[in-house]
């Protein structure tokens, strides 16, 4: 089965609505989220996710902390804050003004 | 403040770095556990399961790296390893760390030491509110020669109502007789108007300033009393402000005592040092009623500037204010002596003495510095070429040019800080005995202090420094040739020819600069030491001079000196009972400008008493300016008991008294300066003041250095003390002396005559002498001091170097001599090498000393700025130095085995 990658860019915006929907996650539950409700469509190459979680949390977008897993392993979980919550807002309306100017130029006759 | 939050979030990264390390591990390795038992339930093996799992995670060193790098710390980190790796290498290499500290150390230590003096002199505003207002107001008459000749009343009221200042103050310095007390005491008084302490800004710690509205006539009868004085002599009375103290037989009260370590704004220590603060507005007995406009009694004054007005603008219109006056009373301001008013930074006029040598000893020092710095650079230099292999294979392990040349950089800021705490920590623990080279005399000697300014300083300086002196060898480890170094490195060594060029440039480059001060010191030294040689014309030797003072009382009727005739039985008594002291043979009294070679006190005698105009007889008083000249008082014995002989006519005489003609003697500077091609003897002269008397030369004496010891030729005029009231007296007395028993022998016969006169300031003429050096001497030892640092410093940086090529070039000795070289000639071609740097370095050096040298011309006496005497005896010194620092390291070709050389491949 074809994988795309993600559109570059769309990284945040992805893991702050994930986190958004879920409200707690660690990395990986992220990760199978994103491919699940994209129908294996959107591949993020795993460990990626794990810069950018660091720089969520430089930006106060989101905090950590330590849990367990429902198998019973010790697991860093991530939850948005207020910031993370309105920079999904922007990062949202910037995506949906970029596709709507490109399915603009595609659809142009 | 969301950067704030974020900066906290990134320091707690910071301090917890291990932490967020295996943190990140922990859950990147959970996550691939998950995939991994994810892909196990699809039912692969489990081999292809943690394969699949890693494919899909990425590059797990790379992830954490990027995580890691993501918080911004890694210019932290590589410091923090560069310093520990530094840290290490210092270890390490004790021989070569030590040196290196050291002479850092030696270079910021003596560096901060010299700015510290420079920052509380010349960089710190006086310690007076809005310091920048206050300037000192200076009155010339360029027409008649003369500077600094004090103003008038009237012309100080004009300046206070002129709209320009906040206040102006005369100041007038006198000493007074304090008794009462159980010893009658000198104190060093200030005359000022009401408004100085308000102009000034200061309040006293105890009671009132005046009231500065006041304008009575007369003195108040009220004083402000220095901390000092009232700890002194009245024992720090609690109730000292219900008490009056008796100055000059008159009874003030005391309203203030001013706070400790208050200094008055003064050019000497005298000036600076007020003991009592009295306050007038200039009229009233017993000054004059109406004080004319041609009399400028009032020596001194300063004025704070209205706020907003800087000292140029206020300038401007003191100009035009001057111009006016000029026009509107030109009876009294004749347009020939070009009358005007000179605004001076108060400032300017405290410290302006000490400038010039407090930058000579700043750039000196500062050279030290430089010196120290190529030293150290060459250090490194050496040590690099013994790390290159290490260089070479951290580049080929990926290391950046830029990366190797920050780990030098830091390595050697790091040495240069630690040098430069070193060099703090021993100045702090040698302050008190540093302090004490200072002349006494030096202003604002209390404010020095390791300030922060000056702790910055130390820092910058040490900064600055490390990067100086580690950016040779840092560049040249940057551009190391890989292929090269690697297989030269089996050798142990790589001395690329750049390298050797490097440190052959900053050897030359010491020696340039090591001749600059060495050159500077020379001609200081030269200059001292003509000083001390030169021929006083008179001798010092044996004589004692004690000061005393007779009492100047406000009101006529309670002076008993008031008059010549009435002081002369008191001068002859004292002289009578002095001769009468143990091991005296030769007594005098003369007035206190008569003591040879002191400056302040001189200087006194022209603030409190004005200068001495002279108009000449058969000349034309409107073509022929009056003179300022110097003079001085004295009894007759005075020329003999200093040894200064009569080339024609007479000495004074003990029939030369107030009832005898006015007679004076001149020296010969005087007779050809003002009757040249003439003779002298028998022509007179007067005061330029209405009704002074006819003065007749009645001896012309030989020209002696009593002025200072760089002039001979300063006209001088000796009056009869019998015949012109002084109240300032100082007693001569030569013979074989107890120097220590002399004050208290003096004061008897003197109280046995009066007993409310003071004693004071006994003196060997000698010491007198000496002391007119004092700012001299320290300059010369410390510049010399410095020279000899550097020349050390440059013995050193030669020696280093030629020990390095002879080790370096032990192989190919070793060689040459295995075929058959003469050991001497290969000793020579090593010689040869540093010579010719040395005689480089000091040819460099010549020139740059030609330009420092007549910078500082204005502080040498007898030499020239070119002397060459000291050019070529120092070039030759230093060439001599550096044969030497050559000679011990090259003497190794000599024992070198041709065999043990060979094998040291």
């Amino acid at each position: 089965m074809h994988r795309d990658e993600i559109p570059p860019g769309t990284l945040y915006l992805l893991i702050l609505r994930t986190l958004e929907r879920s409200g707690e996650m660690h990395g990986y539950e992220i990760a199978s989220s994103i491919q699940r409700i994209s129908n294996d469509v959107l591949q993020v190459e795993e460990g990626s996710l794990y810069p950018a979680l660091q720089r969520m949390l430089i930006k106060g977008w989101a905090t950590a902390k330590w849990g367990t897993t429902a198998g019973n392993r010790r697991a860093r979980y991530y939850q948005l804050t207020a910031a993370g919550r309105k920079q999904l807002e922007v990062e949202v309306s910037q995506f949906e003004r970029v596709i709507g100017a490109i399915t603009r130029v595609i659809e142009a006759v | 403040m969301d950067w704030l939050r974020e900066l906290a979030r990134r320091l707690n990264m910071l301090l917890h770095r291990r932490q967020f390390d295996a943190d990140l591990e922990e859950e990147m390795r959970l996550h691939l556990e998950l995939r991994q038992e994810e892909q196990l339930q699809s039912g692969v093996t489990a081999d292809d399961a943690r394969a699949t799992a890693r494919r899909r995670f990425g590059n797990t060193t790379y992830i954490k790296e990027e995580s890691h790098l993501a918080w911004g710390w890694e210019w932290f980190e590589n410091l923090a390893q560069d310093v520990r790796y530094g840290l290490r290498m210092l270890r390490k290499s004790p021989g070569f760390s030590t040196v290196a500290i050291l002479t850092i150390a030696l270079g910021i230590g003596a560096t901060t030491a010299i700015f510290s003096v420079v920052d509380a002199t010349l960089l710190h505003a006086l310690p007076y509110p809005e310091p920048e207002q206050l300037v000192s107001v200076e009155d010339d008459l360029p027409g008649v020669g003369a500077r600094d000749v004090g103003m008038s009343e009237p012309e100080w009221q004009d300046l206070q109502r002129s709209g320009i200042f906040e206040y102006v103050s005369p100041t007038w310095f006198d000493e007074n007789n304090l008794t009462g007390s159980s010893q009658p005491a000198r104190v060093r008084l200030l005359i000022v108007a009401p408004n100085y302490l308000a102009l000034l800004g200061v309040k006293p710690q105890m009671g009132r300033a005046f009231h500065p509205e006041d304008h009575s006539p007369g003195l108040l009868e009220e004083v402000v009393i220095s901390d000092s004085l009232w700890k002194r002599a009245f024992g720090s009375d609690p109730h000292i402000l219900d008490k009056s103290a008796r100055l000059d037989t008159d009874l003030y009260r005391i309203v203030g005592v001013m706070p400790p370590g208050f200094d008055a704004p003064g050019r000497t220590a005298e000036e600076r040092n007020i003991e009592v603060w009295a306050a007038t507005s200039f009229y009233g007995t017993p000054l004059p009623d109406n004080p004319p406009r041609n009399r400028r009694f009032l020596p001194t004054a300063v004025a704070r500037l209205k706020p907003g007005l800087s000292t140029a603008q206020a300038q401007n219109r003191v100009d035009a204010l001057v111009a006016s006056l000029q026009k509107q009373f030109a009876g009294d301001n004749p347009l020939q002596s070009a009358w005007s008013v000179r605004l001076v930074p108060l400032q300017e006029r405290v410290v302006g003495n000490v400038r010039q040598s407090l930058i000579l000893l700043l750039g000196a020092v500062a050279l030290v510095l430089l010196i120290g710095s190529v030293n150290v650079a060459n250090l490194l230099l050496a040590r690099a070429s013994a790390r290159g292999r290490e260089m070479a294979l951290r580049q080929a392990l990926g290391a950046g040019r830029r990366r190797l040349i920050t780990q030098l950089l830091t390595e050697s800021v790091f040495l240069s800080l630690l040098g430069g705490i070193v060099g703090l920590v021993v100045l702090l623990c040698t302050k008190q005995y540093l302090l004490r080279l200072l002349p006494a005399s030096f202003p604002r000697l209390t404010s020095i202090s390791i300030s922060w300014s000056v702790l910055l300083f130390a820092l910058v300086s040490s900064l600055v420094t490390g990067a100086i002196f580690g950016l040779a060898p840092a560049l040249h480890a940057g551009r190391v040739d890989l292929t090269h170094a690697l297989k030269e490195g089996a050798r142990g060594s790589t001395g690329s020819g750049e390298q050797a060029r490097t440190r052959r440039m900053l050897v030359i480059t010491e020696f340039a600069l090591s001749v600059v001060l060495m050159i500077s010191a020379g001609l200081l030294l030269r200059s001292f030491w003509d000083l001390l040689n030169v021929r006083l014309g008179f001798s010092p030797q044996n004589v004692i001079a004690v000061r005393t003072r007779l009492p100047a009382p406000n009101f006529p009727q309670n002076d008993l000196y008031a008059t010549a005739a009435q002081e002369t039985p008191f001068l002859r008594e004292v002289l009578r009972r002095a001769r009468t002291l143990p091991g005296v043979q030769e007594v005098a009294i003369g007035d206190t400008a008569s003591v040879p070679l002191d400056q302040s006190l001189r200087e006194l005698k022209v603030i409190s008493e004005g200068q001495f105009f002279l108009t000449f007889e058969g000349r034309d008083v409107q073509s022929d300016q009056p003179a300022a000249v110097e003079r001085s008082s004295v009894t007759p014995n005075y020329f003999r008991l200093l040894g200064i002989s009569l080339l024609r006519g007479r000495f004074l005489g003990e029939s030369d008294d107030d009832k005898a003609p006015q007679v004076a003697v001149i020296n010969e500077a005087f007779a050809r300066t003002y009757w040249p091609n003439q003779d002298a003897l028998g022509r007179r002269f007067k005061r330029n003041r209405a009704g002074a008397p006819w003065i007749t030369v009645v001896g012309i004496i030989a020209n002696a250095r009593t002025e200072s010891l760089a002039e001979l030729g300063v006209p001088q005029i000796y009056l009869s003390l019998y015949q012109s009231e002084s109240r300032r007296l100082t007693i001569f007395l030569r013979g074989h002396l107890d120097a220590a028993a002399i004050p208290e022998q003096v004061r008897e016969q003197v109280q046995a005559v009066d007993p409310t006169l003071p004693i004071s300031g006994s003196q060997t003429l000698d010491e007198t002498v000496s002391a007119s050096l004092t700012e001299r001497r320290f300059s010369m030892e410390m510049v010399a001091l410095f020279a000899l640092t550097a020349l050390l410093l440059a013995g050193l940086g030669i020696y280093g170097v030629i020990s390095y090529m002879v080790s370096e070039r032990t192989h190919e000795i070793g060689i040459r001599i295995a075929l058959g070289a003469d050991r001497r000639s290969i000793l020579r071609m090593v010689l040869r090498q540093g010579l010719g740097l040395a005689i480089i370095g000091a040819a460099v050096g010549l020139v740059a000393a030609l330009i420092v040298s007549h910078l500082m011309a204005g502080l040498l006496y007898g030499v020239r700025p070119t002397d060459p005497l000291t050019f070529a005896g120092v070039a030759l010194l230093l060439i001599g130095v550096g044969l030497l620092a050559c000679y011990i390291p090259a003497r190794r070709v000599l024992r070198v085995d041709p065999l043990v050389a060979l094998r040291h491949e």
